[in-house]
Order: structure tokens, then sequence, then C-alpha cells
């Protein structure tokens, strides 16, 4: 009895052909990657829970079927600094030769970020006052946005993604409405919550929440048929289904989804504070547009890439510590 | 079989009218017993008359052609460049690594963050639209295309290069083929991007900067604010997404017949 209740550390996987309907772009690279991963025999099995507890892959596949999208060794790491180092150098010169107004150098650029947010003393990691009142405000409400729309979206897209009927019910309300630019609800969200955090925060939900939710439903939906059934037929409740089976394998489409849903809520966190807000990065652009400040917007510009680079690299770095089993496929 | 997945068609059909019908009554008996306020959002029936009576005005028919006409213009031009890019960047390395500290700096900046500058530097017009969509465009088919070579089937190359075919031949026989459909959904995402940022770009500059229903919905909102007469637009791009989406999807089901399968459930 007690035997049964503990979850499942492994479910029997199948081997050989791949005989699932779907070939869906995301749906075959999971099966290919399901094929890798019973290739490197060593592999984490795909169930078991977070996986750090189970066995690390011994031997990791690279070359022929390694996965390396954006991964390297230490050489491409050095090497793609060294190439944007040159790029920013060659702007520094060309901007200093032609005086352009619209292409202000960098060292401007960086002089005018450094005057707005980064004069502060050491002990607040040189942020001033005025980066603690515009850049923390932002970032909160992406912080605050991205919570919600977990909290909504997973859970939804799981239970739209495993069951038909609720599927049917919902697929073209989804559509219609994942098809409205959040944007030209703008006015509708002041409206509705006045000019301030929460109508940031709406603006930020309203649309980050797609590509979360249709991920989540996309993953729960391809979960491997032939695992769902045997652990059904050892008699596995429900609940512990879901939790380990199921979630797990959603959870790489999550992570997707939520890749996608970061960069868009830096995308609306700004527009919603160039439309109404009295802080915030936004706000400061707009101030910046509208006084013709060019090296200041252009600082804002450098500032949301550095942002943005900096949480996808923390999404990253979660999303291997959380997925330590899948990347094992991954190469 | 096909039966069977026509009547499973048909259910779906008509669970989906249902599930649309719900929703407005829904909506409607919110509206009706005053839990929002209708002076704030208007109710259901008003807001779905006004996109009604939206079909037979003929300046916000042209704000629609202008809409599409940049959607359209925009989304060329970004498969024109990406596609080409993303064969270059998933196939050679080198260049991927080198390119990855910029490419990876430049894609979180937010495409309506450009509209400012674009704003300032190019001016107002079509031109200025174009640069904002084709910003924000890029990176879905960039990043689709990369994905999709990275899933070409390793056997299928070297089966190829051992049969002594240069790379340039291998990337136009099988790689190119097996990423297509990677490529497609790439660019339906970036159209949905490309019609976003083409209404998002004419709401935030206004009717200076041509035609096109941003400019629409940012004329109908300045003043007092004609609340119902946003939402009826909003309808409207609302479908006009739907519809868009799902010409895409008929082309991808007849330029890629090999991938229909991925194609009956198309989120």
């Amino acid at each position: 009895m007690s035997e049964r209740k503990r979850a499942p550390r492994r479910l029997p996987s199948r081997r050989g052909g791949d005989s699932r309907r779907g070939s869906k772009p995301a749906e075959r690279s999971e099966a290919l990657a399901r094929r890798k991963t019973q290739r490197a025999a060593a592999a984490a099995p795909p169930l078991g829970g977070g996986g750090r507890r189970g066995p690390k892959p011994a031997a990791r596949q690279r070359g022929l079927g390694a996965k390396d999208t954006w991964r390297g060794g230490k050489h491409s790491w050095l090497s793609r600094w060294v190439v944007l180092a040159c790029g920013v150098a060659l702007w520094q010169l060309w901007a200093g030769h032609r005086h352009s107004a619209f292409f202000p150098p960098p060292s401007t650029i960086w002089s005018a970020m450094h005057q707005k947010w980064f004069n502060g003393p050491a002990g607040h990691l040189f942020l001033n006052s005025n980066a603690t009142g515009n850049i923390l405000p932002s970032l909160g409400r992406i912080g605050l946005g991205l919570a919600i729309v977990v909290a909504i979206g997973v859970p939804l897209g799981i239970a739209i993604g495993r069951s038909r009927v609720l599927m049917d019910y919902l697929d073209p309300l989804l559509q219609f409405f994942r098809s409205i630019p959040v944007v030209t609800a703008a006015p509708v969200f002041i409206a509705l919550f006045k000019i301030g955090t929460q109508m940031e925060v709406a603006t930020i939900v309203a649309g980050t929440i797609w590509p979360l939710l249709l991920n989540t439903i996309d993953g729960a939906r391809s979960v491997d048929p032939v695992q769902v059934e045997t652990a059904r037929a050892f008699r596995y409740t429900a609940w512990v289904r879901l939790r380990w089976l199921i979630f797990p394998s959603t959870l790489p489409s999550i992570f997707t989804g939520l890749r996608l849903a970061l960069s868009l809520s830096l995308i609306l966190m700004v527009f919603s504070e160039l439309v109404g807000s009295s802080n915030g990065i936004g706000y400061e652009m707009d101030q910046a547009n509208s006084a013709f400040n060019l090296p200041d917007l252009w600082s804002a510009l450098v500032l949301l890439g550095i942002l943005g680079y900096l949480m996808n690299a923390i999404l990253y770095l979660a999303e291997r510590y959380v997925l330590a089993w899948h990347r094992a496929s991954h190469g | 079989m096909s039966r069977a997945s026509g009547r499973r068609r048909g259910t779906a059909v008509v669970r989906g009218v249902i599930g649309i019908a719900a929703f407005i009554a829904l909506a409607q008996i919110v509206g009706e017993t005053g839990i929002i306020k209708q002076n704030v959002l208007p109710l259901v029936s008003t807001m779905l008359a006004q996109a009604a009576r939206l079909a037979g005005n003929g300046r916000f028919l042209a704000d629609i052609g202008a809409t599409l006409e940049a959607w359209a213009a925009g989304l060329a031009i970004t498969v024109i460049i990406a596609v080409p890019a993303g064969l270059l960047l998933g196939s050679v390395p080198v260049v991927r690594v080198a390119t990855r500290a910029v490419v990876e700096f430049l894609r979180p900046i937010p495409s309506v963050a450009f509209i400012l500058l674009v704003n300032l530097l190019i001016g107002p017009g079509l031109r200025m639209t174009l640069t904002v969509i084709v910003y924000g465009s890029l990176w879905p088919i960039l990043y689709n295309t990369m994905a999709g070579l990275d899933d070409v089937d390793p056997v299928a190359k070297e089966t190829l290069r051992a049969f002594g075919f240069g790379r340039l031949a291998i990337i136009r026989f099988v790689s190119l083929r097996s990423a297509a459909p990677h490529i497609a959904t790439g660019i339906r995402i970036a159209s949905a991007v490309s019609l976003i940022l083409a209404i998002a770009t004419g709401y935030q500059t206004g009717r200076i900067n041509g035609p096109g229903i941003g400019a629409f919905i940012a004329d109908a909102n300045s003043g007092a604010g004609n609340t119902p007469l946003v939402l009826g637009a909003v309808v409207w791009t609302g479908l006009l997404g739907v519809v868009l989406n799902m010409l895409l999807v008929t082309a991808e089901r007849l330029l890629l017949p090999w991938h229909k399968a991925s194609l009956m459930e198309t989120s």
C-alpha cells in the first residue's frame, strides 16, 4: 500500500518507433528529444519530479545530435563579447566622426545613463534615487504581472490541455481574445483601472497570458499517452498523475511560454507607462521624447536591453535548474 | 476515419458556438446587473452593435485597408530579411556564436520603445511603421528558423554529405524542407506581432502617421473618449487577427502538405 502511494520513480518508457499521432514542430522536437534520451541510455527519466535527485546523465551527447541553439564552449563565450565590443567601438568612432544628433556615441549614452541612474552610493549598488524611483517600480510591475499570469495560466492551461470538452468550448474564445492587440485595449484599461500601477499590471497580464496559456495547453496535450495510460494502469491517483507525470511533462512548454511572456511583458510595461504613468522607465522615455533629449532616449533603450538580457539569463538559469532532467536530452 | 473526424469537428464547432454564446450572455448579465458600471465598460450588446455599424463606416474601412497594407508589407520585408538570416545563423556556427551577444541584447529591447526613437529619426509615415514592424517581427522568424535547422535529422544531413553533396545542396534539399514547418510557425507569430505593431504605432503617433486602425482608435479616444467606438474597433481588430491567422494556416496547409498533421490543432 505504501509502495503504491509513493510517487513513481520511473515509469517504463516506450522504446522503438514513434507512433504518436501529432507531428507539430514542438511536439516533434519533443519526440526527437525523447528518442535522443533513449539513445543516451543513461539520461534521467522524463518522470520523477524535479529530477535533481534522479541519476545524472553519465554521458552527455555532443556532436551529431547535440542541440546548442545558443550554447557553445568557453571560446564562443569570449568571441561573442569581443564582437559586441568591436561593434560598440566602431559605433563610437563613427558617431564621433559624424556628430549626428540622432545617433549619439556610446560614450555619451553611457554618461547619460550614469548621470540618470548609476551615480548613487556603492551601498545601493550605485543606483541613485531616480533609478530606485523608476526602474524598481517598472520591474515590480513586470514581476507582479508575471506572477499573476503564471498563477492563472498554468492551472488553466493544464485543465484545458487535458480536457477535450473544455478545449472545444473555450478554443474560439481564446483564439479571438488572443488576436486582440492589448495595445488597442489600453483606453479601456485606463477607464477600468484608472492610471497607475493597477492599469499597468492589468495590461501586462492581459498581454502575456496568451503565450503562456497556449504553450501550457500544447504541452499538457502532448504528454506521452502511453505514459498516461501506464500510470493509469498502475492505479496512480489523479493527483499523483498530475503532480508527477503531467506537470513535469508540461514544464518545458511552460518555460517556453514564460520566455515569450517575459519579453512581451517588457514591451507592455513600457507601453503602459508611455500611455499613462507617473514613474517608470516608459515614463522617463516619454519625458526624454518630449524634451527631444536623444541621449536620454537611447540610454533608456540600452537599459531596457540590459534588463531584458538579465531577465532572460535568470530565467535560463532557473530553467536549467528546474529542467535538469529535460536538458539531459538536449545535450 | 474521415467520418469520425468529421463528426468530431462538428461537435467542436457546436461546442465552440455554445462557448461564445455563453460568454456573451455572461458578459451581458455582468453589465446589466451593474457589477461593472456601464459608463466604464459598455454592455456587450452596445459594443457589438457599434462594431456592426462600423462595417458601414467608409473611413473605418479605409483605416482597416491601411493597417492591412502596413501588415502585409511589413511581414513581407521581415520574411525576406529574417529567413535568410536565420539560415545563415543556423547553419554557420561561427556566425551564430559571434552575433549571439548582439542579438541577445537587441532582442529584448521593446519594439514599442522604438516607436519614439524611429519617429524622431524617420518622421511619421508608412516607412516609420514598417521599420517598427520589421524590428519587432524579425525575432520570431529568426529564432524559429534557427530552431528548425537544429531539429533537422542529422542522419539525413550526414547521408547527403556522404554522397558528396555540398553545404548549399544540403541546406536546399534537407534543412530548408525539414525546417519549413518551424519557419511557417515563426511567420504566423510574426504576423500577429506585425498586426499589433501596425496598430500600436498608429495609436501612439496618431493620425499624422497616416490612416490605420490605430489612428482610428486614437481619434475615438481623444477628448471625452468614446469608449463604445473604441471597443467596436477593438472587436474588429480581434476578428482581423483571427482571419489573418486562418489565412496563414490555410496557406501553410497548401504549401507544406507533408506536415498537415500539425495543422489539425493550431493554437
